[in-house]
């Protein structure tokens, strides 16, 4: 047997609350580490598995306490250290890299200072060593010239960069196990894999074991070798990473694995009902008990304890295990999305420029916006009615930008938004009437600030209708009520303020509101990244349903590939503000043709441990789109010259209706799929 | 960044000339002028054409006003009613009086308060926080002219350890000065100090619930390096503008403060020329008092940019 690192026995950890109740937010938590494996820690937001990660370092967060348990490192328990003492094992021993770099590197200290501290904290290097060993660390995390990246302070670097020298900073101490918490959320597709794979390459170079925690399950599949799955601050199931993501045995795990949308098969993920817990809510009984679709009568009040099954190597939290044994086809139950498309043009953007630099004084006077290489130029689409239109791209390729545009948020530079073929949109919000305001409605990524919270439900959803309708009284009560239902929220939400709700209901409050106008055509601006995935499942379902009931048109921005693949009919691919390829979305997922819509699909995680990422490009951030010729010639792997350097490439047109914008000729384009 | 600081500097002395304008108008509208105030009674026929050309308002306002301010860029500011005394020698010893009450509070109102309000914030809610926290809220929410004539009662009537009112000429030396400032300068900095103590301490604390401070600590980092490193640095950054406003409001006289213990400075200046009607003197006094704040703003808005990397590289970029 190999040698255990940490040892977490029957750890709880909560808060009193207000009411001086001991509220649990970790509960009895055993498990071990071992040496040199990687376990990933997934759960939803709220299931305890930060929590989990840092005490694990010995550190728990102001305002929480330790009820009971250990985590023993070294045959000593950290959570009873002193502080003298753990800092003797923190970053060298055991050390975090954190969620979001960009926000857990000291602003005012440069780069090489903060690297050199953990060195001169945890090594005996003199002076001269130290900074050799920077450059090495700063390599070893594949970070381009290492000597000037020292120099910079953290906010010089892109969002990837920063991440790299977080790992880079927590390799300085050579700890014996590796934190990992949520490492690659918020970074793009291609940049997660790229950091993914780096990750993947330390544990086998250095034999470090690590602790993955995220609520991505792509991610997860692609480094761990074990999974813990926690609820409700329980562990759930917990086994080797293969068994978990194929043949789940837990009903949660089965739900989540399921509600996760996947590129390989178009429409709409399976959604679970329910949303988590709040920690503290009452209950006897299992905590999944509400959102099972396997329960029996004696869930309801009997908790079921961590079993151990030998055979599989897996422990899980559940009476009924077994009838999941034999049930676990993950991957084929999907919802098939039915297309609404109608012939009929709704909305047509014709070489549409943004610009977001700033004005000159002149033009400021003259009322224009002169950029010779603005930020979004020449998209052309043609979208129409009842048609959901996605735009993916990593961050910066434009795509919220010209949303904001349509919305009449941002003004454009150049072209002509035109709506039902004959009116024209000013790109001017003052220039538009109340009805151009009506026909277009946005939904915003998170919920939590598009809501005033110092309005009710009710309050809300009433401005549109009030706005638009003049409906008062009764009948706007009325409306209000039939807009709640068709959301599924019950009549009661009425009187709740945003704070009362879970995010889930949030966003449908959101959806409720945007539908109030009777809109044409809805913007949703990554309206699921900020829920949990099986909420996410419940809400895309939710819009997919709307968009039967009512024919709206939707125009959908997404970084979530696998999302947009459930959900859109046909995808636009923007790098740099320019589009790439237009097309139907089957035929982009299944045969990428565009050079870079084979990067960004084949950076996407799918969470299955035999579906690894090919690594196509290298993730470089470009500031600004090329002067001259194709905009993705920076990165592209298959640039042909001079060609594409000096010239716009021009549309290519499939037979498939996918039109592709590539100086490589199409059969060459379509040729490579094929290998 | 050069550029930057040019176009600051520029943007000081625009304000400054919008300034001296609109107390120069003002000053025109308001009925009456230097010499009708100054012969009262007399104000009529011969003496008041003497009077007129003597300080030479018979000419027209705008060739006054470039006149004025041809003078007051020099340090000229013309002559002041009371004494016909030139302003500048008026100004003098009053500027010298401010300064030093302002500079004996900055000095010792400035370390107490940060040390104050960092020891509130790591010591958060703990005893030494809530003690100080107490103490510096009642400071802060009696007014000074309370606090003023208690510190006279109790320490210069009751006590008599030390004068209750300045009674010294306005020209007097230093020294003779100093046994006057003391209960002034605790007036002052006790609501400074407490106003400032608790900017800093929310400010250290919000620091510290940051993700770099959480980040620091799983490095290892021990607690007061990572104090000196990580949490100060940037949780002081945001109190040089407070600072800076404190500093330009101690030195533009603290008026109240002033009055109370008849002290011979800026602030009782203003007061006194307001009420004689002292035209002249209070225009210089309105130049003077906005130079004094563009520049001290000027300079803190330099100090932050020097201090704060990222807006020193986002400034160079652009």
């Amino acid at each position: 047997m190999t040698e255990i690192i940490q040892k977490v026995k029957n750890l709880s950890i909560g808060f009193k609350s207000k009411k001086g109740e001991e509220i649990l937010i970790l509960r009895n938590i055993s498990t071990n580490i071992k040496k040199g494996e990687t376990v990933g820690i997934v759960g939803e937001s709220g299931s305890g598995k930060s929590t989990l990660a840092l005490a694990m370092m010995g550190y728990v967060k102001h305002g929480l306490y330790t009820i009971g348990g250990e985590c023993e490192f070294n045959s000593s328990n950290l959570l009873k250290m002193k502080n003298r003492d753990l800092e003797k094992i923190r970053g060298r021993k055991i050390a975090m890299i954190p969620q979001n770099a960009g926000q857990a590197l000291t602003p005012n200290l440069k780069i090489g200072y903060q690297i050199d501290e953990a060195l001169q904290l945890h090594s005996d290097l003199k002076e001269e060593e130290r900074e050799q060993k920077i450059s090495e660390l700063l390599n070893k995390v594949r970070l381009p010239s290492p000597e000037t990246i020292a120099l910079r302070y953290p906010h010089e670097l892109s969002g990837g960069q920063q991440q790299r020298v977080a790992v880079a900073m927590a390799l300085a101490g050579t700890p014996d196990l590796l934190l990992l918490d949520e490492p690659t959320t918020g970074l793009d597709v291609t940049t997660q894999a790229h950091v993914l794979e780096l990750l993947n390459f330390i544990a086998k170079d250095t034999g470090t074991s690590m602790v993955y925690v995220s609520h991505d399950l792509g991610a997860i599949a692609q480094v761990s070798d074990r999974i813990i799955v926690m609820y409700s601050g329980e562990i759930v199931l917990e086994g080797p990473s293969r068994d978990i993501l194929k043949k789940p045995i837990h009903p949660y795990t089965y739900g989540l694995l399921k509600s996760i949308p996947k590129l390989s098969l178009a429409g709409l993920p399976q959604s679970m009902p329910g949303s988590q817990p709040q920690p503290g809510a009452m209950h006897r009984g299992c905590s999944f008990f509400d959102r099972c679709n396997f329960s029996e009568e004696k869930c309801k009040n009997n908790s079921p304890q961590l079993e151990y099954l030998k055979e599989l190597n897996t422990s899980v939290r559940c009476f009924n295990y077994k009838s999941l044994m034999n049930d676990s086809q993950v991957n084929q139950t999907v919802n098939k999305i039915k297309t609404s498309l109608q012939d009929k043009e709704i909305l047509n953007l014709s070489e549409v420029s943004i610009s977001y630099a700033k004005q000159k004084l002149l033009d400021q006077v003259l009322n224009r916006i002169s950029d010779d290489n603005p930020t979004v130029k020449d998209i052309n689409i043609n979208i129409k009615k009842g048609e959901t239109i996605a735009l993916v791209g990593e961050s910066g390729s434009g795509k919220s930008t010209i949303l904001k545009s349509i919305a009449g948020l941002l003004r454009t530079k150049g072209g002509i938004i035109k709506f039902d073929q004959n009116r024209n949109l000013s790109s001017d919000l003052k220039e538009r009437d109340p009805n151009d305001l009506r026909i277009i409605q946005l939904i915003f990524q998170n919920p939590d600030e598009s809501l005033n919270p110092n309005h009710t439900v009710e309050e809300i959803i009433a401005q549109p209708l009030k706005l638009y309708f003049g409906l008062k009284g009764e009948e706007l009560k009325k409306n209000i009520i039939d807009l709640l239902q068709k959301v599924r929220l019950g009549e009661f939400y009425m009187s709740r303020y945003p704070r009362q709700l879970s995010g889930g209901e949030k966003q449908r409050v959101a959806v409720a509101r945007a539908f109030a106008a009777k809109p044409d055509i809805i913007l949703c601006d990554e309206v699921t990244s900020a829920l949990d995935v099986s909420v996410q499942a419940a809400v895309l379902n939710l819009l997919q349903q709307l968009k039967e009931d009512f024919g709206t048109t939707y125009i959908f921005v997404s970084h979530d590939l696998a999302v947009v693949r459930a959900i859109s009919d046909r995808v636009a691919v923007l790098y740099q503000g320019r589009l790439c390829e237009v097309g139907p979305s089957k035929d982009v997922y299944q045969f990428p043709s565009h050079p870079y819509t084979e990067v960004l699909l084949g950076a996407v995680l799918e969470p299955d441990p035999d579906i690894k990422p090919k690594l196509v490009a290298e993730d470089i951030v470009e500031e600004k789109p090329p002067q001259k010729g194709c905009s993705f010639q920076g990165r592209c792997s298959r640039i042909l010259g001079d060609i594409c350097k000096s010239e716009v490439p021009p549309w290519q047109i499939t037979n498939s209706g996918n039109s592709i914008r590539c100086h490589i000729p199409l059969k060459e384009l379509q040729k490579d799929q094929i290998n | 960044m050069l550029f930057l600081i040019i176009k600051r500097i520029l943007l000081g002395l625009i304000t400054l000339f919008i300034v001296s304008l609109i107390t120069f108008v003002g000053t025109e509208i308001l009925p009456g002028d230097a010499c009708t105030t100054y012969l009262e009674r007399q104000a009529f026929g011969e003496q008041l054409e003497a009077c007129y050309r003597r300080l030479g308002l018979n000419v027209p306002a705008y060739e006054r006003y470039v006149s004025w301010a041809v003078n007051a860029i020099q340090g000229d500011f013309g002559y002041s009613l009371s004494g016909e005394m030139p302003i500048k020698e008026v100004l003098g010893p009053r500027i010298k009086n401010s300064l030093v009450l302002a500079s004996a509070a900055i000095f010792i109102g400035i370390p107490i308060a940060l040390i104050l309000g960092i020891v509130t914030a790591l010591w958060r809610d703990k005893l030494p926080d809530v003690a100080i926290s107490t103490v510096t809220i009642f400071a802060m929410t009696i007014p000074e002219f309370i606090s003023a004539t208690l510190l006279i009662l109790i320490i210069a009537i009751w006590l008599e350890w030390l004068p209750g009112i300045v009674i010294v000429p306005t020209d007097v030396s230093f020294l003779e000065l100093l046994p006057n400032i003391i209960l002034p300068v605790i007036a002052i900095a006790m609501i400074m100090t407490a106003h400032m103590a608790r900017m800093v301490r929310s400010s250290v604390i919000q620091v510290m619930a940051s993700e770099y401070v959480q980040m620091a600590i799983l490095k290892g980092v021990p607690y007061w390096k990572m104090v000196f490193k990580h949490v100060l640095p940037n949780a002081l950054l945001p109190a040089i503008n407070v600072v800076a406003l404190t500093i330009a409001w101690l030195l533009g006289g603290v008026v109240v403060t002033e009055v109370v213990f008849n002290y011979p400075g800026l602030g009782r200046l203003v007061i006194e020329s307001i009420s004689n009607r002292d035209l002249p003197t209070v225009q210089a006094l309105a130049i003077i008092l906005a130079s004094i704040y563009v520049s001290i703003n000027l300079l803190a808005d330099l100090m932050t940019l020097m201090l704060n990397p990222r807006l020193k590289t986002l400034q160079i970029r652009k």
